[in-house]
């Protein structure tokens, strides 16, 4: 393999494996920190106990999402120095941006969220999750400003003299339409995530709670489990209409701005008028036209998809790669013909398993608001099972949405913005660093396997924290004054402390 | 206004940040086993920096990120040339950041026993690493014409770098005793005490070595004698504060320094970024940066956000000011590895 292949598959392996803990993290500390207002103002310690068990479980995920975060920050020098330096006057202010206006905050006010139950007020300390909540979404918004900036430049020139790109607007850049698309989408995806964790593992732990069967399990499931679930049902309805309303203006901005990629999403080989959506198609999608039968397809659907309506008309590879083949060149340096469109399959089947697996979560929201209205709870063993089952499908649909967004943008690292400014666009090859494969090799085999440890220890971590369940008992620590005792103890300055590694 | 000039001062400044505050960091990880002579005083030890090591590991991906935004033929160029150490560095970052979450969180000795070697592993590598990296950088790398690094990985090993790794450790070591000494109360911190002074003379000899050779043989510049000056002053007086158990006046000039090493590094290469040994290949804060706008831009929002970040981190040392000691470790709070039998599966 050459470098090129080996480092955009570690891209891909490291990037995905970033992104199965950031949607956790990003909807959880918003989830927690609400439990915990709802803790401060009411003193119901149900929301103590849901707030300390789901605490948790946010810290062992956050930890991987900040330790896979790092590789993150300096892989795109490391293996890809061509793409840095090219992209860099631009792309390099919204990372920066991300480090010093939210990655601080967040490590540093989760510090004090984590070590502080016992050192700050109550209110105080109600307020450092909440920093962590607005830090994390705040570095996505950063992020995926970089992000948005590459399937979609807009804001800057090319220098001709240097051959790199130039930034002429921030303004433009955080205003980016492709950015204020994938945001909501983004974060109500990681909202589905997390109401999905809270309400699938709270259903689970009512029904045995409920089957246990003594009169304090009932209670704990009345008063903690159903309240969890209920929580995260309506969190995950909520985040649906969301995903699907962002989700739907996304495909509309990709059909103006990245036409290749909505072609092969439809494996849409040639132009249509009132493309249907299809289901399901057979024969060889893998960069060939030519075999493609649809065996399952809903008529007009991505026409409306595109644009609102059921009869426009659509560009198909084969039109869309004589397009580009003009404007940007039959061949590359090697001489070697270019393909314009991506992977077809993995486009196609990407965004359908992307949506697909939302249906876990719609089908758990359903039924534990059902069996949960009126005041009851519920031993169903199969709510039991829908809550687990629905567990990894809202990860799943993230990682699939981010290989469709990403494979779909090939082969462009740059995609050129048909609409807007001229001559910035870099294809993925040519952003590759010109090192040895030998080099990348050697990385991606050791991220592959201390990731692959790093999973079963993370997976591990969080099954026997969650069979452990809430605690059954939890005090008020907090004292009156920064630094001080908690209310009510003696003011003894040698207490061990309320947390510690 | 010299922009370029201004965001080089800038990025020394993150990392005058990281190198302070990870720093004691990484010290306290690697006397480990040297100050902790049971689980108990482990615990002490890795709960004096346990509120905040993640927010000084974050000084570091601000300066990446600085780096890549102000000067991206730098971060390209190094990043890419000095491809393996950085891998190890990152392995090293990855797991400390597990060792220090996931230590705790299951109360079995073998699992906590290796996930404090972890932790001993992860603070030594990059502190003996970015020393090595550093010296390169202040020594010089072979680039050609396109600014792209051709010297191979066994090229960064020469005496002067692997001198520099030594330095770096030593002074990570230097400051985390005295950081210890000044966090820590009863047996250990007499026994940090005392090794920091020793931790000290030797830092004072080593890095006074590797400065004077970097002065001698590759410094662009003559003012960076004064930090080499100030650095020797500051070494000496950690000797004799600390031997007065004068732990505050320690720690500050143990801090000043690792801000005059940084200092050092940046100003022996200034102008350049990364001096090549054929100079007219070298990058410098010109040939390297970003446009004036880019740079504009980002101007204003270090100086809007910089000051804000050091209060608010200041804020938190103030929080957890208290002495910890062995006395203040609760009993470990994780759960068993094998949760208990009483709880059955949902079956029908
Ligand atoms: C949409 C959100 C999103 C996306 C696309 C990415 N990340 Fe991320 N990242 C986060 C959202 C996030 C987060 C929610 O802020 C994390 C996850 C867990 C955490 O602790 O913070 C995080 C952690 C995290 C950290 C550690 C921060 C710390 O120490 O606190 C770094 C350095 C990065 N990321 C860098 C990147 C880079 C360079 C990416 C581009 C490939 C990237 N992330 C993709
Ligand atoms: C701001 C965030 C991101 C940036 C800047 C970014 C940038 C890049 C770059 C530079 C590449 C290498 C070139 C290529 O092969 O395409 C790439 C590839 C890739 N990225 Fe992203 N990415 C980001 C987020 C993500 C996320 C969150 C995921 C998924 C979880 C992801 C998935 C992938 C995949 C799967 C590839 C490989 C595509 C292929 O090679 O065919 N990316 N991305
Ligand atoms: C109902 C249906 C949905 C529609 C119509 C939809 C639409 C889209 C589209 C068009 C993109 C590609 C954007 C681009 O490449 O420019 C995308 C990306 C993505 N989708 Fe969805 N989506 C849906 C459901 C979901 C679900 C259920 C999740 C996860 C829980 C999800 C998570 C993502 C993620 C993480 C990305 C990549 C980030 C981004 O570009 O925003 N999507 N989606």
């Amino acid at each position: 393999m050459d470098v090129l292949e080996l480092a955009r598959w570690q891209f891909a392996v490291t990037t995905v494996y970033h992104f199965i803990f950031v949607p956790l993290t990003i909807g959880l500390a918003p989830l927690v920190a609400v439990m915990q207002t709802m803790w401060v103002r009411t003193n119901n310690e149900k929301w103590l106990k849901l707030t300390k068990f789901f605490g948790k479980l946010l810290l062992i995920n956050f930890a991987l999402g900040v330790a896979t975060g790092i590789v993150q920050e300096f892989q795109f020098g490391m293996a890809w120095s061509e793409y840095s330096r090219y992209v860099g006057d631009v792309f390099g202010a919204p990372l920066a941006m991300e480090a010093l206006a939210a990655f601080f905050i967040e490590s540093t006010f989760l510090g004090l969220w984590i070590f502080g139950w016992d050192k700050l007020p109550k209110k105080l300390h109600l307020a450092m999750i909440w920093a962590v909540a607005v830090a994390v979404n705040l570095s996505a918004l950063f992020i995926l400003a970089a992000n948005s900036w590459m399937q979609h430049p807009v804001g800057a020139v090319i220098n001709e003299e240097t051959g790199r790109a130039e930034m002429t607007s921030i303004g433009e850049i955080l205003t980016n339409n492709t950015l204020w698309a994938a945001f909501p989408h983004t974060v109500t995806a990681a909202f589905l995530t997390a109401g999905t964790f809270v309400a699938g593992i709270c259903a689970w732990w009512m029904v045995k709670k409920v089957r246990a069967g003594t009169d304090k399990d009932r209670d704990t499931a009345r008063h903690v489990y159903r309240t969890g679930l209920r929580f995260g049902c309506w969190v995950m309805l909520i985040a649906g209409v969301g995903v699907i309303l962002s989700g739907d203006f996304q495909a509309k901005l990709m059909f103006e701005q990245q036409p290749m990629k909505m072609a092969s999403a439809e494996a849409l080989c040639h132009t249509e008028k009132g493309a249907d959506f299809s289901i399901l198609t057979i024969g060889d999608l893998n960069n060939n036209c030519d075999n493609v039968t649809r065996v399952i397809s809903v008529p007009g659907v991505t026409s409306f998809l595109a644009d609102g309506t059921f009869d426009s008309e659509l560009k198909g590879v084969t039109e869309l790669q004589a397009e580009y083949e003009e404007k940007y060149g039959y061949t590359d340096e090697n001489g070697d013909p270019i393909d314009y469109s991506p992977n077809l399959a993995l486009t196609y089947w990407s965004f359908r398993l992307m949506i697909g697996f939302a249906a876990g979560s719609v089908l758990l929201a359903l039924m534990g608001l059902w069996l949960t209205r009126k005041n009851q709870v519920s031993d169903s063993k199969w709510l039991a099972r829908v809550g687990l089952i629905a567990l990894p499908t809202p990860f799943l649909a993230s990682s699939f949405g981010w290989i469709f967004t990403e494979v779909g943008r090939q082969p462009w690292v740059v995609v050129p913005n048909p609409t807007g400014i001229d001559g910035v666009w870099l294809l993925t090859m040519r952003g590759v660093s010109p090192i040895s494969p030998g080099l990348v090799l050697t990385s991606m085999i050791v991220f592959t396997l201390l990731y692959g440890v790093l999973a079963v220890v993370w997976y591990k971590l969080m099954h026997r924290y969650t069979v452990e369940g809430a605690p059954e008992e939890v005090h008020d620590e907090s004292p009156t004054r920064i630094g001080g005792r908690p209310v009510g103890s003696d003011s003894d300055d040698d207490a061990p402390l309320s947390f510690a590694y | 206004m010299d922009l370029p000039l201004i965001w080089f001062a800038l990025i020394a400044i993150l990392w005058i940040g990281y190198m302070v505050l990870e720093g004691f960091d990484f010290g306290v990880g690697m006397l480990l086993p040297i100050l902790g002579r049971n689980t108990k005083e482990r615990r002490v030890l890795i709960n004096t920096i346990g509120p905040v090591w993640d927010g000084n590991e974050v000084w570091l991906l601000t300066a990446g990120g600085a780096t890549f935004a102000a000067f991206p033929e730098w971060y390209a160029t190094l990043f890419s040339g000095f491809y393996l150490p950085l891998l190890l560095i990152l392995v090293a970052l990855i797991v400390r950041v597990c060792a220090f979450e996931y230590r705790g969180k299951i109360n079995d000795e073998r699992w906590a026993l290796w996930w404090e070697r972890t932790l001993i592993v992860s603070s030594w590598l990059p502190a003996v690493l970015w020393g090595v990296a550093f010296a390169n950088l202040v020594r010089g790398v072979e680039l050609n014409a396109d600014h792209q690094y051709t010297g191979g990985f066994f090229a960064l090993l020469s005496p002067f770098a692997l001198l520099g790794g030594v330095t770096t450790a030593l002074l990570c070591l230097m400051h985390g005793a005295v950081f210890v000494a000044l966090k820590t109360d009863g047996d250990i911190r007499t026994r940090a005490n005392k090794l920091a002074g020793k931790l000290a003379i030797a830092t004072t000899m080593v890095a006074g070595a590797w400065a004077l050779w970097a002065q001698l043989a590759y410094s662009r510049n003559t003012w960076t004698w004064a930090v080499v000056a100030i650095a020797a002053v500051s070494l000496l007086a950690v000797v004799f504060t600390n031997a007065n158990g004068r732990e505050g006046f320690a720690f500050t000039f143990s801090a000043v320094a690792i801000v005059a090493a940084v200092l050092l590094i940046f100003g022996s290469m200034y102008p350049n970024v990364m001096p090549a040994h054929d100079p007219a290949n070298s990058l410098n804060i010109y040939n390297a940066s970003s446009s004036d706008y880019t740079l504009t831009i980002m101007t204003w929002v270090a100086v809007a956000l910089v000051p804000v970040v050091l209060l608010y981190q200041s804020w938190t040392y103030w929080v957890f000011r208290k002495r910890l000691s062995t006395k203040h470790i609760p009993a470990p709070g994780g759960l068993s590895l094998k949760a208990p039998d009483s709880q059955p599966a949902v079956r029908d």
